[in-house]
């Protein structure tokens, strides 16, 4: 998940910023790193291309040997058949795409609904070991979800969680709200407490006070925390693998991933599947770059 | 409007930091009352619990005749300007003086009247419809200042509100405050860390030091008879010179023969040191009537006074302002001599005043 958030991010700037051949000299130098720099993306971004294609090929030309890099039939099928069942109406993998959104979704709102608040409170007042308690709530974050994921099932199947999608919503909010805590502090910090000390100076009681003043100054952080929350439930693959099976409850990586298995594998769904669902995800990562680079405050605070 | 009463003011955050340890203050109903003191000593604290943002430890607060302890900012009736103006940054200048009307629920028509005479009293016309982005910092704090006064409150809260501007500035914003306080006849509490700023605005002045009180009076009182040797050092630019001192003869008489004025009741068989102001001492000729030897360090030309650093007594940093016409070049020898009346003595080992 990191790895496809960082590309996406560090892509554009990463362009811009090519250092001028001089700094580095010679220009055989500059031609080498550029040589060097076109193998890595041709390797890189291969795979992704191929995708494309496969997803937009007959499947006639899919599985022609040799592959056809060029000259081959474009048709959209594989799109429609990610969203139409065979036989007519919703096809299981749209169903997952729906179970996706919801479960990102709400997972990503119920994240920030608790931790932008929790962010608030570790910046603004003192707490008692206030660092050992935010070690602590990052320190959840340290396991992965692979090493957690027995326990959890074994808790789950007690409570009924498991295959419901409530139990996808919660384990993803777990995870989403110590990441929003630590990174909305840092937003909270960034906007200065005499906004909220004088506005209860103003009459407003100290949650009006965040309510009415901070939180607008902190919507490109929150919208930025969001995406990141966003992406990380959107892309779960190991708790969503284990802990549902039905189509109904099912997300959108599983069920890709349950594409590829059975005797044939239609890989022209399996590729149109990925870039329907990859593309959320490189769209919000472009958003994430905007809000990271904007500053929170309006410049109105001189330190 | 209203006096400000602190009795025993004590704050100790959860951290465990002390930050204040013991303030108890007494501010008349339109006083212009200036809390002094360096970076650190508990001025902000004291300040923020006085307008409710803080809750003390222990000790009270009054403000007119109610006890606030318990009541939440918005409840006292203050205003406080900020180091950081924290003017809000999405609204107008206009609106950011309108807010805290509108917070109270004031009709429109009333709003629009006190909105107009607080940009008229800080001339804020033409910058009303401007963000504060858009304002330089000298106008961010004329807004952040007409945003205290919309109110009317019954006091104004200052925290160093005039710590980011440059020095010329300042000065005009100096008298300014000063003009509007005396004006609008509202009781005031300013804190900063600037000495001629606590002299030039402060009807009187409290000077802090590590959590307490050191000192409370006039500015001419603080000057002239600092009550520790603390205040001693802080107040004056260059500031006192503390010269060791034994009671002889009736005399108060330096080490190395320097004579000063005795005050009344000394005591006896105690390690002494006066207070003496630069204004004090005078360079002469060498050897002149009364004088004691000593030698120019260096001299800082000031344009309308010289201040000659003199070696005297082993001591290198004794300070003497003179007026331009009595030059003396560095490295000369010259005498040194006592011109004032009786100086603050200080106990050493107590470090308060004793005469
Ligand atoms: N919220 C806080 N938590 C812990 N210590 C604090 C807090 N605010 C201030 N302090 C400490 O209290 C002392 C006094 O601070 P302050 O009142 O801001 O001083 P001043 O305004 O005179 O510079 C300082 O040592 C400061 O570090
Ligand atoms: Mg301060």
């Amino acid at each position: 998940m990191a790895i496809s958030v960082d590309e996406a991010v560090s892509t554009g700037p990463a362009r811009d910023h090519t250092p001028p051949a001089r700094r580095f000299g010679g220009r055989g130098r500059a031609v080498l790193e550029v040589a060097l720099l076109a193998v890595l993306a041709v390797v890189m971004l291969f795979p992704v291309l191929w995708m494309i294609e496969t997803s937009i090929k007959e499947n006639r030309d899919v599985y022609a040997i040799p592959a056809k890099f060029f000259g081959f039939k474009v048709t959209l099928d594989h799109f429609k058949d990610v969203f139409v069942a065979s036989g007519g109406g919703r096809s299981a993998l749209s169903a997952a795409f729906l179970n996706s959104v919801v479960v990102a979704g709400v997972s990503t709102a119920l994240a920030t609904v608790l931790g932008v608040p929790a962010a608030w409170a570790y910046s603004r007042f003192s707490v008692k070991a206030k660092k050992d308690q935010l070690f602590f709530i990052l320190s959840t974050r340290f396991m992965p979800p692979v090493v957690v994921v027995i326990p959890i099932f074994l808790m789950y199947r007690q409570v009924g969680l498991i295959d419901n999608k409530l139990g996808l919503i919660l384990i993803y909010t777990a995870f989403n709200v110590p990441f929003t805590i630590w990174m909305m502090k840092g937003f909270v910090d960034e906007v200065p407490a005499e906004y909220e000390d004088a506005a209860m100076l103003d009459g407003y009681t100290r949650l009006q006070a965040f309510w009415r003043f901070t939180l607008p100054l902190l919507l490109p952080g929150i919208a930025a925390t969001a995406v990141f929350a966003l992406i990380f439930s959107w892309n779960e693959f190991v708790f969503a693998i284990f802990l549902t099976s039905s189509d109904s409850v099912r997300t959108a990586p599983p069920a890709i991933a349950g594409l590829i298995g059975g005797t044939t594998v239609d890989w022209g769904l399996v590729a149109a599947a990925s870039i329907v669902f990859a593309l959320p995800v490189l769209v919000f990562a472009y958003l994430v770059r905007k809000h990271l680079v904007a500053g929170v405050t309006l410049g109105a605070v001189r330190r | 409007m209203a006096g400000i009463e602190v009795t025993a003011l004590h704050k100790r955050y959860p951290d465990g930091t002390v930050a204040v340890e013991q303030v108890d203050l007494s501010i008349a109903d339109g006083e212009l009352f200036v809390m002094l003191g360096p970076s650190g000593c508990g001025k902000t604290t004291t300040l923020r619990a006085i307008a409710g943002l803080e809750r003390q430890t222990t000790g009270d607060i009054h403000i007119g005749e109610t006890l606030v302890n318990d009541l939440p900012p918005a409840e006292r009736d203050i205003a406080m300007v900020f180091q950081f103006y924290a003017l809000y940054p999405h609204l107008r200048t206009r609106d950011n003086l309108a807010f805290p009307l509108r917070a109270e629920g004031l009709p429109k028509a009333e709003v629009q009247e006190r909105v107009d005479e607080a940009a008229r009293l800080m001339r804020l016309g033409p910058l009303l419809d401007r963000r504060p982005h858009r304002l330089s910092g000298g106008e961010q704090q004329r807004v952040a200042l007409a945003r205290a006064l919309v109110r009317r409150p019954r006091a104004f809260l200052m925290d160093e509100p005039l710590t980011n501007l440059d020095a010329e500035l300042r000065a005009d914003m100096r008298t300014e405050i000063k003009h509007l306080q005396g004006e609008l006849g509202t009781t005031m509490v300013y804190v900063t860390h600037d000495q001629v700023e606590a002299m030039s605005l402060g009807h009187r002045i409290a000077i802090l030091n590590k959590g307490r009180v050191e000192q409370i009076g006039t500015p001419l009182e603080v000057y002239d008879r600092p009550a520790s040797l603390f205040c001693a050092a802080f107040i004056g630019s260059p500031p006192m010179n503390l010269i060791e001192v034994e009671v002889a003869d009736g005399k108060l008489r330096a080490q190395s023969g320097l004579v000063l004025t005795p005050p009344p009741n000394l005591p006896r068989d105690r390690r002494l040191v006066a207070g003496v102001r630069p204004e004090a001492l005078e360079v002469t000729e060498p050897g002149a009537e009364g004088s004691v030897p000593a030698r120019v360090v260096s001299a800082e030309w000031l344009g309308d006074e010289i201040i000659y650093v003199v070696d005297h007594d082993g001591r290198r940093d004794v300070r003497v302002r003179m007026p331009p016409t009595v030059r003396f070049a560095a490295d000369a020898p010259v005498g040194l001599r006592h011109s004032g009346g009786p100086p603050p003595v200080y106990d050493v080992s107590t470090e308060e005043l004793v005469a």
